[in-house]
C-alpha cells in the first residue's frame, strides 16, 4: 500500500529533527579559530604616516604589478582604490580640519571569509597566518570578492586568463628572510612588520602611553574575528572614517559555517533524506505495481 | 498504460519562422560569447570589483536553476506525495529542468574567469573546501545535470528503440533496461540534490554579511530559497504546459493545472508568511518603509508573491487558463525578482559602486535562453516528451 | 702648455700655481666621492699624485668637437684644471700637447711601449667606418686602425662622450660617414662608456682613478656605462620632480610656470628615459649648469635611442609611472551606470512584460471563445 502522508511526514520530521539536533550540537561545539602560534602581522599607525606613498611604489616593484596609468595618459600610477593592478594603496580622509592617511591592503584575517568561501582552497591561510592565493585551482568564481567584508580581493576582469589580486604580505620575500616591501621602505615606520603578539603589545603600549594622540582602540584585535594587520588611528577619527567597517566581534564566516555545517554535518541529513525519498518511492511503486497501474 | 503511450513527439517541421528568428538571435549572441572568451569578462560585462557577481550569476544561474525546478517539484508531488494523476506532466517538466540546468551550466562557463579549470572540481576531491557553500552548489549541480539527463533518457530510448537498426538502437536496447532498474535511486537522487543545492544557493549570500540588505539577509535564506524554488517549479510547469498546449495544438491540462495551482499557491503564501514574520522578528520591519530602492523592490517582490499566491488559491483564477497563466507568471516574476534582489539589489558593497548589466551581457543572457528554447523545440519535436495529441491518450 | 715631467716634485707644482694642498686633497676627495668610493680613497690619490705615481693616459681624438676634453678643463679655477690633469700622467693628447707631427707620434709610440698593458686608453669622438674609414685619418692611419692598435695594448679602455660611446652627433641620420662608437669597433673587449654631450668630467675622473688605484673598473651596465653614474634616469633625481608629481608643467617657454621653475616634461624633457647623473654631480663644480637647471628640457644626450634622434620638444613615455601628489578618498567613486545599457535593459524588460500581457489576453479570449 502506498506510503501515506502521515508516514512520510513522520519520516521527514525524524530526519529533520536529527539534522537539527546534530547541527545545534555541532554549532555549540564548533570552536572559533585562534591566531596561529607563528603568526606574523603588520601594524599601521596612521599618526605616523606622512602619505609619501613609497610603500605603494615598493609594493608595485616587489610584486611586479603594472602601473594604473591609463586615466592619466600614462604619466602617473594613480589608482583610486585597490584594483587588479594595485595591492596596496594610500588613501586620504579629510573632513574640515580632521585629516588622516589610510593604508589599505589585505587584512589577513584570523578567520578569513575568503578562505571559507573558496571552493577549491585557492585562497589559503598559511602557517604564519598570511592569506595567499594560488592560481592552479582557481576557476575564477569570484565568491571571495563577495565574501570579504573589506572588499580586498580584486579581479583581472580585463584579462582573458584572469587572476585574483590581493596583498599577500610579500610572502615570497618573507620566505627569503626579508620583510614585506611596504614595511621595509616606510621612512617613518608608520607600517611595521613583526610577530603578531609583539605588534599587539606595541599597539596597546602606544595607546597607553599617548592616549591623547590616538583613537582609543586597536582595530583588528577582535573585529570580524580578528585580523593580523592592526590599525591605529588619530584621535577623533574613527576607523569607519578610514573605511574599516564595524564588524562586531563574531568571525565573519561564522553564521554561514554554522548553518551549513549544521545541515550537512557528517553528511547525515543528505543520506537520511535520500533514504527516506528512496524508501517512499519504492514503496509507492510496489503498491502501484500491485494495483496494476504500472508495469514492473 | 505504459509511459510511451502517453507521450509523443510533436509533429511538424523544426525550422518554423519562430525557430529561425530565435536561431538568428542566438547566432548573433554566439559571436558575443566568442568575444567574451577571447577578450575576457571586462569586454563583455559591467562586472567590477564592487559587483563581482552580476546578471549571469543572479539570473542565468541562480534564477535559471530555480526555474528549472519543475522536474524537482513534479517529482516531489508524483513520487513522494503520490499524486499519480500528475504523472503525464513529469516528463515535460524533467526536460525543462534538464535544459534549464544545462543552460545554467553554459552560463557558468561564460561567467567564471577560467572556465577551462571547471573540470578540476569533480576530478579533484582532495582539494575540496567543505566549508564553501559554492562548492556544494557546484558539485551538486554537476551531479544533478547528469541525473536529469539520465531521468529523461527513457524518452530518447523509446524513440530509438522504434527506429532503424544502428548505433542509437543498440544504445537504447543496452541502456534502457539499466536505467529502468536504477530509476528509483536515480529519482531519489533527483529529489535530494535540488533540495541541497537550491538551499545552498540561498546560503551563498549569507557570507555577504553586512553587504546584504536587512530585508534579505537572514539565517533562513536556505529554507526560503528552497520554498520559493518549489513554488517557481510548479509555476514553470504550468507556464510551460499552457504555452506548449497552445503552440503544439494539444488539449489543455487546465483541470490538472487547477489542482496543481492550489499546491503552488499554498507554498507561495507560506513562503511569504515565513519571510514577513522573520523580518519582523529580526527587527528589520522598519526597513520596509524607508524611501530606498531596496524597500521599493521588496514591496514589488512581496506584492507579486502574495497576489500570485492568492490568485493560485482562489477558484476564480485558478480554474481558468488565463488566470493560471497570469498567476504562474506572477510567481515566476516574484521568484526571479527575489533572487535578483538578494544577489544584486540588496547587495551594497559601498556607496561608490554601481552595477547595471552591459548590453553584451544582456544580449548574451538572451542568447543563452534562446539556446534553451531551440534545444527544447528540437527535442520535443523529435522525441516523445509531451503528452499525446489524441484525446484518448490525453484523457488518461 | 708643456707636458709636465713625470718626476717633478709636487710641492713645487702647488707653489707655482698658488694652490693650497688642502684644496688639492679636497678635489681628490670630491672625485672619489663622486664615483662612490670612500673619501679616504681620495686622500690616497692625492698622496700618490704627490709622490709622482700617476697612471698613464693615452687620449685619442677622432670625430669629435673636443667638448669632452673642454669639459674636463672647465673647472671654476683654471689652476685646478691642471691639477686634475696632474693626477694622471697624460702621455698623449692632441689638443693639450704643444708638439705635433712626427714628434707627437713618437710620443705616442714610446708611451705605448713604456706602459704596455697598463695604460688607460681614452677615446673621444666617433669612428667612421664607411669606405674603410677614410673619413678620419691621423698621421696617415685611419681611426679604426689607430683605435685597434692603441686599445689593443691598453690596460683599460674608456670611451668618453656620446660620440665615442655610440656614435653621437656624427652618427645622426643620415650618418654619411658610417660613424660609430668605440665599443662597436672593439667588439669583445670591455669598453667603459661615459656617454654625455659632453660627458661629466667627474664620471671620467672617478673611473680612471679607480682603475689607477685598485686596478678595477666600476660596476658597468649592459652598455658599459658605470652604474654609479648611469644607474638612474634623470627623472628619478631631478630637482623639478616635485613639480612633475604635482602636475605643474611648463606649457610654453617664458610662461608663468617656466618662470617658477616648473617641470619641463611637456616641453619634451627626455629625463624619464635618460640615464645620467647631471642633477646629482654638477659639471665643472657649477651647480645648475645643465639644461634643466637653466630651464631647457633635457634632450637625452647619453642615450643612443634618444640623442640626436627624437626631436627636442617631443615628449617621451614614462616607463615606470609613480603616484602623483594627490590622494584618492576613502570611498572613491567608481563610475556611473551606462544610460545606454539601462535603456536596452528597459526595452528587454518591457518586451517581456508586453509579451506576457498579450499572451494572457489571447488565452483569455480563446477560453471565452471556447465557452
Amino acid at each position: 500500500m502506498p506510503v501515506d502522508r502521515r508516514k512520510l511526514i513522520k519520516g521527514l520530521a525524524v530526519a529533520g529533527a536529527a539534522t537539527a539536533a546534530a547541527g545545534v550540537a555541532n554549532a555549540k561545539i564548533r570552536p572559533r579559530k585562534t591566531v596561529p602560534t607563528d603568526a606574523v602581522g603588520m601594524l599601521y599607525d596612521a599618526t605616523r604616516c606622512i602619505g609619501c606613498k613609497t610603500c605603494v611604489v615598493a609594493c608595485k616593484q616587489a610584486n611586479d604589478m603594472p602601473p594604473d596609468s591609463a586615466s592619466t595618459g600614462g604619466l602617473y600610477d594613480a589608482p583610486i582604490d585597490l584594483n587588479s593592478k594595485t595591492k596596496n594603496i594610500i588613501k586620504q580622509y579629510q573632513d574640515g580640519e580632521k585629516q588622516s592617511y589610510m593604508k589599505a591592503q589585505c587584512m589577513h584575517c584570523v578567520d578569513p571569509s575568503c578562505v571559507n568561501a573558496c571552493m577549491m582552497g585557492s585562497l589559503a591561510k598559511r602557517e604564519n597566518g598570511i592569506v595567499t592565493w594560488h592560481g592552479e585551482r582557481c576557476t575564477g568564481c569570484r565568491y571571495c570578492g563577495i565574501a570579504c567584508p573589506y572588499g580586498v580581493p580584486k579581479y583581472e576582469f580585463e584579462k582573458s586568463f584572469p587572476r585574483v589580486i590581493k596583498c599577500e604580505m610579500c610572502s615570497h620575500r618573507i620566505a627569503k628572510g626579508q620583510i614585506p616591501a611596504c614595511c621595509e621602505v616606510c621612512p617613518r615606520q608608520a607600517v611595521i612588520y613583526g610577530k603578531y603578539s609583539g605588534l599587539v603589545a606595541d599597539a596597546k603600549k602606544r595607546l597607553a602611553d599617548f592616549p591623547d594622540r590616538y583613537f582609543p582602540k586597536v582595530f583588528g584585535l577582535e573585529d570580524g574575528g580578528g585580523t593580523q594587520v592592526l590599525y591605529l588611528s588619530k584621535a577623533g577619527i574613527s576607523f569607519e572614517n578610514l573605511g574599516l567597517p564595524d564588524l562586531g566581534s563574531d568571525p565573519v564566516p561564522e553564521l554561514q559555517q554554522t548553518i551549513q555545517h549544521g545541515i550537512y554535518q557528517g553528511f547525515v541529513a543528505p543520506v537520511a533524506l535520500f533514504a527516506v525519498f528512496g524508501a517512499v518511492m519504492w514503496r509507492n511503486r510496489r503498491a502501484q505495481e500491485k494495483a496494476g497501474e504500472v508495469k514492473p | 498504460m505504459s509511459a510511451h503511450d502517453r507521450h509523443e513527439a510533436v509533429a511538424g517541421p523544426i525550422w518554423t519562422p519562430f525557430f529561425k528568428v530565435v536561431a538568428l538571435i542566438v547566432g548573433i549572441t554566439v559571436v558575443l560569447m566568442a568575444r567574451r572568451f577571447t577578450l575576457g569578462l571586462g569586454s563583455s560585462t559591467a562586472l567590477s570589483d564592487g559587483y563581482p557577481w552580476g546578471l549571469w550569476i543572479a539570473f542565468d544561474v541562480v534564477t535559471g536553476t530555480a526555474l528549472g525546478c519543475g522536474g524537482y517539484a513534479m517529482a516531489l508531488l508524483v513520487y513522494i506525495f503520490n499524486r499519480g494523476k500528475y504523472h503525464p506532466m513529469v516528463r515535460p517538466a524533467l526536460l525543462t529542468s534538464a535544459l534549464g540546468y544545462t543552460t545554467a551550466a553554459v552560463a557558468i562557463h561564460l561567467d567564471v574567469g577560467r572556465p577551462l579549470y571547471l573540470y578540476k572540481i569533480p576530478v579533484s576531491p582532495m582539494w575540496w573546501n567543505l566549508n564553501s557553500a559554492l562548492l556544494e552548489v557546484a558539485v551538486c549541480v554537476m551531479t544533478y545535470i547528469v541525473v536529469l539527463w539520465l531521468e529523461i533518457s527513457p524518452a530518447f530510448f523509446e524513440k530509438w528503440e522504434r527506429g532503424p537498426d544502428g548505433f542509437f538502437k543498440k544504445l537504447a536496447n543496452t541502456f534502457h533496461p539499466i536505467i529502468d532498474k536504477i530509476m528509483v535511486p536515480l529519482m531519489a537522487l533527483g529529489l535530494l540534490l535540488p533540495t541541497m543545492h537550491q538551499s545552498s544557493l540561498g546560503a551563498l549570500m549569507l557570507l555577504g554579511g553586512k553587504k546584504v540588505h536587512g530585508l534579505w539577509h537572514t539565517p533562513l535564506l536556505p529554507g526560503l530559497y528552497l520554498l520559493s524554488c518549489v513554488g517557481m517549479g510548479y509555476a514553470v510547469v504550468a507556464f510551460e504546459s499552457i504555452l506548449s498546449s497552445r503552440t503544439y495544438k494539444r488539449p489543455r491540462e487546465t483541470r490538472m493545472l487547477a489542482s496543481l495551482a492550489g499546491v503552488t499557491g499554498w507554498v507561495v503564501l507560506i513562503f511569504s508568511g515565513i519571510r514577513l514574520v522573520d523580518i519582523v522578528l529580526r527587527g528589520k520591519a522598519a526597513l520596509i518603509f524607508q524611501p530606498t530602492i531596496q524597500s521599493l523592490f521588496f514591496l514589488v517582490e512581496m506584492a507579486a508573491f502574495v497576489v500570485g499566491g492568492l490568485m493560485l488559491v482562489m477558484p476564480a483564477f485558478r480554474n481558468t487558463a488565463a488566470g493560471q497563466f497570469q498567476s504562474a507568471m506572477l510567481v515566476i516574476f516574484a521568484g526571479t525578482l527575489y533572487r535578483i534582489d538578494t544577489y544584486l539589489v540588496a547587495y551594497n558593497p559601498g556607496p561608490n559602486w554601481h552595477y547595471f548589466p552591459s548590453v553584451p551581457e544582456m544580449l548574451i543572457t538572451v542568447g543563452v535562453i534562446g539556446l534553451e528554447i531551440l534545444a527544447y523545440v528540437v527535442i520535443v519535436k523529435t522525441f516523445p516528451i509531451l503528452r499525446g495529441a489524441t484525446p484518448a491518450q490525453a484523457a488518461s | 702648455m708643456d707636458s709636465p715631467k713625470r718626476n717633478e716634485p709636487r710641492s713645487k707644482l702647488f707653489e707655482d700655481r698658488g694652490v693650497d694642498r688642502r684644496d688639492f686633497i679636497r678635489v681628490c676627495t670630491m672625485a672619489a666621492v663622486a664615483v662612490g668610493l670612500p673619501a679616504s680613497v681620495g686622500v690616497k690619490w692625492a698622496e700618490a699624485a704627490a709622490k709622482g705615481l700617476k697612471p698613464s693616459v693615452i687620449w685619442l681624438h677622432f670625430q669629435e668637437c673636443t667638448g669632452c676634453t673642454e669639459s674636463l678643463l672647465r673647472t671654476s679655477h683654471p689652476a685646478l684644471a691642471e691639477l686634475i690633469l696632474d693626477l694622471v700622467s697624460l702621455d698623449y693628447h692632441e689638443t693639450l700637447f704643444a708638439a705635433a707631427g712626427y714628434q707627437i707620434e713618437d710620443a705616442l709610440k714610446s708611451a705605448m711601449a713604456a706602459n704596455a698593458g697598463k695604460y688607460i686608453c681614452v677615446v673621444e669622438g666617433a669612428i667612421p667606418t664607411k669606405d674603410k674609414g677614410i673619413y678620419c685619418k691621423i698621421g696617415g692611419r685611419t681611426a679604426i686602425d689607430i683605435l685597434n692598435d692603441v686599445a689593443g695594448k691598453a690596460g683599460a679602455i674608456i670611451a668618453i662622450g656620446s660620440c665615442a660611446s655610440f656614435g653621437g652627433i656624427p652618427a645622426a641620420d643620415p650618418n654619411p660617414t658610417g660613424a660609430t662608437g668605440a665599443p662597436q669597433i672593439l667588439a669583445g673587449k670591455t669598453v667603459v662608456t661615459l656617454p654625455g654631450c659632453p660627458a661629466n668630467p667627474y664620471n671620467f675622473l672617478g673611473t680612471a682613478l679607480q682603475y689607477a688605484t685598485f686596478g678595477t673598473l666600476p660596476a658597468l651596465d649592459d652598455k658599459g656605462r658605470p652604474r654609479f653614474a648611469y644607474g638612474r634616469v634623470i627623472h628619478e633625481d631631478c630637482p623639478r620632480r616635485p613639480h612633475f608629481d604635482a602636475g605643474q608643467f611648463v606649457q610654453q617657454f617664458g610662461d608663468e610656470g617656466h618662470r617658477n621653475g616648473w617641470c619641463l616634461y611637456k616641453m619634451g624633457c627626455k629625463g624619464p628615459v635618460t640615464h645620467a647623473n647631471c642633477s646629482l654631480q654638477p659639471f665643472c663644480e657649477v651647480p645648475g649648469a645643465w639644461p634643466i637647471g637653466i630651464g631647457h628640457p633635457c634632450f637625452g644626450c647619453t642615450e643612443q635611442a634618444t640623442a640626436f634622434r627624437i626631436p627636442l620638444h617631443t615628449t617621451v613615455e614614462i616607463e615606470h609611472p609613480t603616484p602623483p601628489d594627490t590622494y584618492p578618498p576613502i570611498k572613491a567613486d567608481h563610475g556611473r551606470i551606462s544610460p545606454v545599457a539601462a535603456g536596452v535593459g528597459g526595452l528587454i524588460a518591457g518586451a517581456l512584460v508586453g509579451a506576457g500581457v498579450v499572451a494572457s489576453r489571447k488565452l483569455a479570449a480563446e477560453a471565452e471563445k471556447e465557452e
